[in-house]
């Protein structure tokens, strides 16, 4: 609670300060200072214009005024999300979204009691150029590409056919809400609803995200509707743009519909073609930054952006654009640039993302404080059902055509979520301010801030308990066992095999035509040395052993790397440690085999960071095991490798027997090979009692060996 | 049509195909089609005398989206298209030897055949090492059938395993 209240203490000071720097405005400016005097300060300074004297203390604002206004901004934005984490209950019941609209609404509030006028407004130029893209590339870059792509198909049906349905239906309906009411709303003409119409029933990727981020629903469900927030942007873009020309010209006619439907395709792949070719380009770049791999970072900003400015240049969809440039470029970059710049990408593009949300948010609570509200009781509250309404029954049909396709049918409870999560954001209010001027536009307005706050005030703080309370299936948090993984893809590939038996280009048939073709050509052309193909199963087992990795301690010596009691110890440790043994001996007798000990660590300590769980968990056995095997090649012949090591290993455990060494070896040492001498290895390959001697033993042995190969 | 009667006689044993498997008759006759389009020669076998149509359509039958519904309760489990039938159907993949165990040198021979050129030899050993160690209940180094249908039950295998286009 302490901390609510500096907090609260600091946002008034910032407040107040912004305020007090900004007042004089009103007063008259000390232009009319006679140019003779001052002429060393700049205009507007509040300096005492002392006769030509030396000014200890001066304060120039004018000169620094614009940034200093957008960086408290930003300040007040942060501190207010600050405030929000720390403020003990809140976060569970109230999302985020809705706590920065009223700290914007407190703020606005609070200015214009000041000032008796109205508050800076969000421009939308400001919104579309600045504050829109860090968003939209954050989703983009960290959108999850397999899954978006298996549901594909239904995200489309319901981004362009659902947008097309619910923009119809409430423009039409509004219309006759119009008509009904005719002597407060008579002059709101057809297209003046239509357009109104495809403003509001677009759904909002910011506030969807923001809201769904902290539900924690299941994948596809979250899927499902963010994708679709993001891929309407191309059918909302392209009527609201549509209804504006038909608006502005004197008639309309069938054929200027029907390029009206050909505009929608040509911005929606035109946006995608544009995100492309950043995208591939930005790739290549990422590919020569070896040398000054600071800049590297860089590179992916400017080229998103770049792509979201040009594809608003041609009047395309920018955030299709920008979505499909991040998701392109990404496994190129990642694979070319080093780990730190990777990790400086992702936090740059998470810190940028949330500033550029609750910015956003805390300025549509400081624009609702307006002079220029016009209300209309039954407009607001039909626009308010009619959207509801709308959004409801448009994904009931939608989803009833589309479950006959796919595989999983989305559930009762998952459609209800996506009717009831879409939200309405920034995007309409921006929009909104954009139209041409006529008379009723106060009211629309009036209508779009209405809307806005109920859906993400009632919309946004409800939805948790109904997710709850329905029971909708949440993420899986757990990492997917090694199994697991493993038998998905070999699944993978047996469908995508039989698919191609049974002659049915499936989903699987085009994943794979597309792998190949990225590996034969993509990573090829676009990744610097390609050492580092990683299948899925492989990093699944990397990101295991780090884990576990995390949970050791380390006592010894580092290359030592002992194990805690908790976890299982792999047989094949066991294993590496009586090789370490066996070809101590052996190398002491035979002198023919190359000094390992140096060379592989050495090599070890000079290998991706990302390959060091896999080599330090195996300790230095597991290279001897490899160097054994390749060792005893030409004598096992056509015995399976585990059988051929372990045959080697008696071999050697014979040889150890006679071997003058033995008596330099530790108690607990020739114990453990009493025991292995006792049974016979070639028939009872590993028993579970040698492992155990073995293991108990495992650390001396392991500082042991060290010792050994220091005195050869 | 006419010619599809014609056709469906010339489908062996063409009702017990359907009562076993559960396709329809329509699935069988496109089935068939197929069969004989990938059968040049004509020889009424695929792959070297192999496969016949009627081991064609019972492996097939193993892709067929399951029937949510459950109103036969005995007889779900002798559908090729159970989850049980399925999940056997992907362990005999690995268990080549039939011996009903997927032992270390299966696992990772069908690891080698997906991982391929990616990764080196140490690598799969350990990964090999660890999936048995994760799936391996009883200890005996080997993934028998329970322990497969065990590691995977957080898996939506119905889902993974089927076709649509075999409905």
């Amino acid at each position: 609670m302490a901390a609510l209240w500096t907090l609260s203490l600091l946002l008034s000071a910032s407040l107040l300060g912004c305020l007090a720097v900004t007042s004089p405005d009103g007063s008259p400016l000390p232009h009319n200072l006679p140019p003779s005097l001052g002429t060393n300060s700049s205009d507007g300074s509040l300096s005492v214009d002392l006769p030509m004297a030396l000014r200890v203390f001066s304060m120039d604002y004018h000169h620094v005024q614009a940034p200093f206004e957008i960086v408290l901004w930003i300040m007040l934005a942060s501190l207010a999300k600050l405030g929000f984490h720390w403020s003990g209950r809140v976060p569970a019941v109230v999302p985020e979204s809705c706590v920065l609209i009223m700290v914007g609404l407190l703020v606005g509030g609070v200015i214009y009691g000041v000032r008796h006028s109205a508050p800076p407004t969000l421009s939308a130029d400001a919104f579309f150029l600045f504050l829109l893209p860090p968003i939209v590339l954050d989703a983009g870059y960290f959108l999850p590409g397999r899954l978006f792509f298996e549901n594909l198909g239904t995200i489309l049906w319901y981004a362009v056919l659902g947008t097309l349905w619910n923009v119809l239906g409430i423009g039409l309906s509004l219309y006759g809400v119009c008509l009904l009411a005719q002597s407060s709303l008579g002059d709101v003409s057809l297209l003046h609803c239509l357009l109104f119409g495809s403003l509001i029933a677009a759904v909002d990727p910011v506030a969807v995200l923001s809201v769904f981020q902290e539900m924690q629903v299941n994948e596809q469900l979250h899927i499902l509707v963010f994708g679709e927030s993001l891929l309407n942007d191309a059918v909302t873009v392209v009527l609201y743009k549509l209804f504006e020309s038909f608006l502005r010209l004197p008639s309309v006619s069938g054929l200027d519909v029907l390029l009206g439907g050909c505009r929608v395709v040509v911005v929606g792949i035109g946006g995608l073609c544009v995100g492309l070719f950043f995208g591939l380009l930005a790739a290549l770049t990422s590919r020569f930054t070896s040398r000054a791999q600071v800049i590297a970072p860089l590179f992916v900003f400017l080229y998103s952006y770049l792509s979201y400015l040009t594809s608003e240049m041609l009047h395309l969809s920018g955030i299709m654009a920008i979505v499909t440039c991040a998701a392109t470029m990404k496994q190129y970059v990642e694979a070319n640039v080093s780990e730190r710049s990777n990790t400086s990408i992702q936090y740059f593009l998470k810190m940028w993302s949330s500033v550029s949300e609750t910015l956003i948010f805390i300025f549509l609570g400081v624009s609702t404080i307006q002079d220029i509200h016009m209300w209309s009781w039954p407009f607001v509250c039909s626009t308010l059902l009619l959207c509801l309404i709308w959004r409801a029954t448009g994904v009931l049909l939608l989803t009833a055509f589309v479950n006959k396709l796919r595989r999983n049918a989305v559930t009762f409870r998952d459609q209800f979520i996506i009717a009831y999560g879409g939200l309405r954001g920034a995007i309409c209010f921006s929009l909104v301010f954009l139209i041409d001027d006529f008379p009723k536009k106060r009211l629309f307005i009036t209508t779009t801030i209405v809307v806005i706050l109920f859906t993400v005030f009632v919309q946004g703080m409800t939805i948790k308990p109904l997710v709850e309370l329905l029971y909708v299936k949440r993420k899986k948090r757990a990492l997917p066992t090694l199994s697991e993984e493993i038998h998905s893809r070999l699944i993978d590939h047996l469908v995508a095999g039989i698919e191609d038996v049974v002659g049915y280009w499936g989903q699987h048939y085009w994943k794979d035509k597309f792998e190949q073709f990225n590996k034969k050509y993509l990573r090829r052309f676009l990744i610097r040395n390609d050492r580092q193909a990683s299948s899925s199963i492989l990093r699944v087992y990397q990101e295991l052993e780090r884990r576990e990795q995390r949970g050791v301690e380390e006592e010894a010596p580092p290359i030592v790397d002992p194990r805690s009691q908790g976890r299982p110890l792999l047989p094949e440790e066991m294993e590496s440690i009586r090789r370490i043994l066996s070809r101590n001996l052996q190398n002491f007798n035979n002198k023919q085999t190359p000094a390992y000990s140096r060379h592989t660590l050495h090599q070890d300590t000079s290998v991706d960071r990302t390959r060091k769980p896999l080599y330090r968990h195996q300790s230095l056995g597991e290279r001897y095991s490899y160097n054994t095997i390749t060792h005893f090649q030409g004598e096992d012949g056509g015995l399976s490798e585990p059988q051929r090591v372990r045959t080697g290993l008696s071999r050697s455990h014979t040889v150890c027997s006679i071997s003058p060494r033995s008596t330099l070896l530790d108690s607990s040492v020739s114990a453990g090979l009493a025991q292995t001498r006792s049974t016979d290895p070639r028939e009872d390959l590993v028993s579970p009692r040698h492992q155990e001697t073995v293991e108990r033993a495992a650390r001396k042995h392991l500082s042991f060996v060290l010792e050994n190969e220091k005195q050869q | 049509m006419g010619s599809s009667s014609s056709s469906r006689n010339k489908i062996p044993n063409a009702q017990e195909l359907m009562d076993q498997t559960g396709f329809s008759s329509a699935h069988l006759l496109r089935l068939y089609d197929r069969f004989e389009c990938l059968d040049r020669d004509n020889r009424g076998y695929l792959r070297q005398d192999t496969v016949d149509f009627s081991s064609f359509v019972r492996i097939l039958a193993h892709f067929r989206p399951t029937d949510r519904n459950r109103n036969k309760e005995g007889t779900q489990q002798e559908l090729p298209n159970s989850r049980t039938r399925k999940l056997k159907f992907a362990f005999q993949l690995y268990d080549l030897d039939r011996d009903g165990k997927i032992s270390r040198e299966e696992l990772l021979q069908v690891l080698r055949a997906m991982l391929g050129l990616q990764v080196t030899e140490e690598q799969l050993q350990s990964i090999a090492e660890r999936a048995i160690q994760e799936a391996d209940l009883d200890k005996d180094d080997a993934i028998s059938f329970d322990e497969f249908k065990k590691s995977l039950e957080k898996v939506d295998i119905d889902t993974k395993m089927s076709i649509g286009f075999l409905k």
